[in-house]
């Protein structure tokens, strides 16, 4: 057979199985939304929730599908979208799996900001979502700066995440304390993450994210493919370096400034999104609309476990933030087995 | 490089009296601010006749209960600058500190399903439960650390440890939040803190700190062969996991009987002996009595600030120290070569 005809038939199977995957991941995605939609203190048959959404169907069942699961399937697929994006975006330009913004800082401003502002400003709704949003940006302007020395080497950029991270945390506990009871609920949310009470008014913003900034990082992602390699490859093969690297970080910073201000820092989600969809992708292609997917599924399907399989109710930060630290724990070990980046 | 033990041996010699004598002049200060300062400040008179008799007026008992937290927090503070000096010498690790390593976290989980579960109540059980939490994490993130090439470099076991942290506080939240009668008072014992400290809960503690400062310092020359390398300290005819686990025994006992008591307080462990190092240099002999000595005096101090900044109230000491450690964290991740890290 000839280079060619080899090469086609290679591109051929692993297009496929690209397709396959996404296939897959969609399947899961719609899945945890169906089980989100159908199971809950009630089971409600499908058939019920196509009458809700087609207006068939009025009085008990349509206020708990129409109004309770609905607005929470959609913010979890949203937020989880977000967080996916972001964070593979993150360790994709910092060549680095642990580089992801939960790790290194930048969900904790934005979870800081908003509980300093429930509680000692008395703050709601939309405020709090603008400050979280700012303050997840500043952070992590602020840990940018912080390791710059003549290049922000990525071990840098991480340790420097650490302390802020850890700073800011020991704030949120305390501001948390300070808070009356009624207000400690709504705060507690941002110390990790949940999507009850989630409302269609909050869906807006994150839609709105993850078109303008989750656009800008497809539009740009075969630079991003091509950073991998490296960044002096990449220039070579005439990546302009400089604009790639602030679009896409500030574009991944909004992705999870906005998510953390819609539901709370939902632990691990960005940091797991990307490693799972590059291992059942093997590295194949983007890995921008796979990790999208795969966040989105998490959400969903923790937030689902949270809420239905455990003996307690749990908000979905705390299924994930247990789940996610055994990944983590491996991911370092395999890492440093290969002698990995770090 | 580390200096050569006939230089370090008179970098000790030069240095020792007169920073001795610096230290004791702080700690007997940092006590008598933080003894003076609170919601009601006092004059030196008052404070003095509170010392030395039955308080009579409003000051001499502000002074009067402000004792006991004075003496924990300088308890406390020595525990972890000694905790902290040893950790990094066991590690070889200059960011090895109870907070950024999960030490504290496990800690403090294990307290909590204590409270939880077992309805622990006397402070014996805190202490026992929070001292094997934090062995527990302790073993556990320099495992993880440690396994694969390299060793437990020391961006390893500051991610081992952000990792740990990030499962156990979610573990922690997930015992926490179905019980609604603990959780107010989990929620003011995760922010650590000397404030409301009594003598009742000083004594119990005084055992499990005595025996840990006695292990971590009778280490100190171990450490010092531990810094030379493993190959170097075995060489020299140290067991070195022996060592090893014999200094982190004697750490985890006193950050164990630390959080049980005040919650966890972070960087502390972290900030005290390299400020001590600057002083004393690399012999872990002097580091370890001074990090103690200068541990008490910055907990005492960020205690005081804590009740200045935010008067009539107070803030907890554990977020003054959290906002002194993480500029100094940040400096020292600065400071090193990427390649050192």
């Amino acid at each position: 057979m000839s280079l060619v005809a080899n090469i086609t038939a290679l591109r051929l199977r692993m297009g496929r199985r690209r397709r396959a995957m996404l296939t897959a991941l969609t399947t899961l995605v719609l899945a945890g939304a169906a089980l989100t939609l159908m199971v809950g203190q009630s089971l409600t048959p499908p058939l019920t929730v196509l009458r809700v959404f087609l207006g068939l169907e009025s009085g008990g069942e349509a206020f708990t599908v129409g109004v309770l699961r609905g607005p929470r399937v959609v913010v979890s697929a949203l937020a989880g979208m977000c967080f996916g994006l972001g964070g593979v975006a993150f360790q994709t330009l910092l060549r680095n799996p642990l580089a992801s913004p939960d790790i290194i800082g930048i969900s904790s401003g934005a979870s800081a900001a908003a509980v300093f502002c429930i509680v000692m400003l008395g703050l709601s709704g939309t405020a709090v979502s603008v400050v979280a949003v700012a303050a997840g940006l500043g952070v992590a302007l602020l840990i940018y700066l912080l390791a710059w020395k003549g290049g922000a080497a990525g071990a840098r950029l991480i340790l420097v995440g650490i302390g802020i991270a850890a700073m800011l945390q020991s704030f949120t506990a305390y501001v948390l304390t300070q808070a009356p009871s009624w207000s400690l609920q709504q705060a507690l949310r941002w110390m990790t993450g949940s999507v009850n009470g989630a409302q269609l008014a909050q869906a807006l913003p994150l839609a709105v994210a993850l078109a303008v900034f989750g656009g800008a990082l497809i539009a740009l992602r075969r630079d991003l493919e091509t950073l991998r390699m490296g960044e002096d490859t990449a220039a070579a093969l005439g990546v302009r370096i400089g604009r790639v690297r602030l679009v896409v970080i500030c574009a991944a910073v909004g992705l999870v400034a906005f998510a953390t201000a819609a539901t709370g820092p939902i632990a691990f989600v960005a940091f797991l999104s990307g490693p799972i969809a590059a291992r059942l992708l093997r590295r194949d292609g983007s890995l921008l609309l796979p990790a999208a997917l795969t966040g989105a599924a998490l959400v969903l399907l923790a937030d689902f476990a949270g809420q239905v399989l455990l003996p307690a109710r749990y908000p979905v930060g705390i299924v994930t933030g247990v789940l996610g630290a055994p990944y983590l724990v491996a991911l370092i070990l395999r890492d440093h087995r290969k002698g990995g980046a770090l | 490089m580390r200096p050569g033990w006939s230089s370090l041996r008179s970098v000790a010699r030069g240095a020792n009296p007169a920073w001795l004598l610096a230290a004791v002049a702080a700690l007997v200060l940092a006590a008598g601010l933080s003894l003076a300062f609170g919601a009601r400040v006092t004059s030196l008179s008052e404070l003095l006749s509170a010392l030395s008799g039955p308080p009579d007026t409003m000051g001499e008992a502000a002074v009067a209960s402000r004792v006991p937290r004075t003496v924990l927090a300088a308890l406390a503070g020595a525990a972890l600058g000694l905790t902290g000096a040893v950790m990094q010498g066991v590690t070889r690790n200059p960011l090895a500190d109870p907070g950024i390593l999960g030490v504290n976290a496990g800690a403090a989980l294990a307290v909590v399903i204590g409270l939880a579960s077992f309805g622990l109540g006397s402070l014996t059980g805190y202490i026992l439960a929070a001292t094997l939490g934090a062995a527990l994490s302790a073993v556990g993130v320099y495992a993880i650390a440690s396994l694969g090439a390299g060793g437990a470099t020391p961006l390893k076991l500051a991610l081992a440890g952000a990792a740990l942290t990030a499962a156990l506080t979610s573990l922690t939240t997930a015992v926490v939040l179905p019980r609604g009668d603990i959780a107010g008072l989990v929620q003011s014992w995760l922010v650590g803190g000397v404030g409301g400290a009594t003598w009742e809960r000083i004594t119990p503690v005084l055992p499990f700190l005595a025996v840990g400062a006695a292990l971590s310092l009778a280490s100190a020359r171990k450490l010092n062969l531990l810094a030379l390398g493993d190959d170097t300290a075995a060489g020299l005819g140290e067991t070195v996991w022996r060592a090893r686990a014999v200094a982190a025994l004697g750490a985890v006992l006193l950050c164990g009987a630390v959080t049980a008591v005040c919650g966890p307080i972070g960087f502390v462990g972290l900030v005290v002996p390299h400020l001590s190092r600057l002083v004393t240099g690399v012999d872990y002999r002097l580091i370890l009595p001074a990090s103690a000595l200068s541990g008490a005096v910055l907990l005492m101090l960020a205690d005081v600030a804590g009740r200045i900044v935010a008067r009539p109230a107070e803030l907890d000491v554990g977020i003054v120290t959290a906002f002194i450690g993480a500029p100094v964290f940040i400096w020292i991740v600065r400071r090193k070569r990427v390649a050192a890290l």
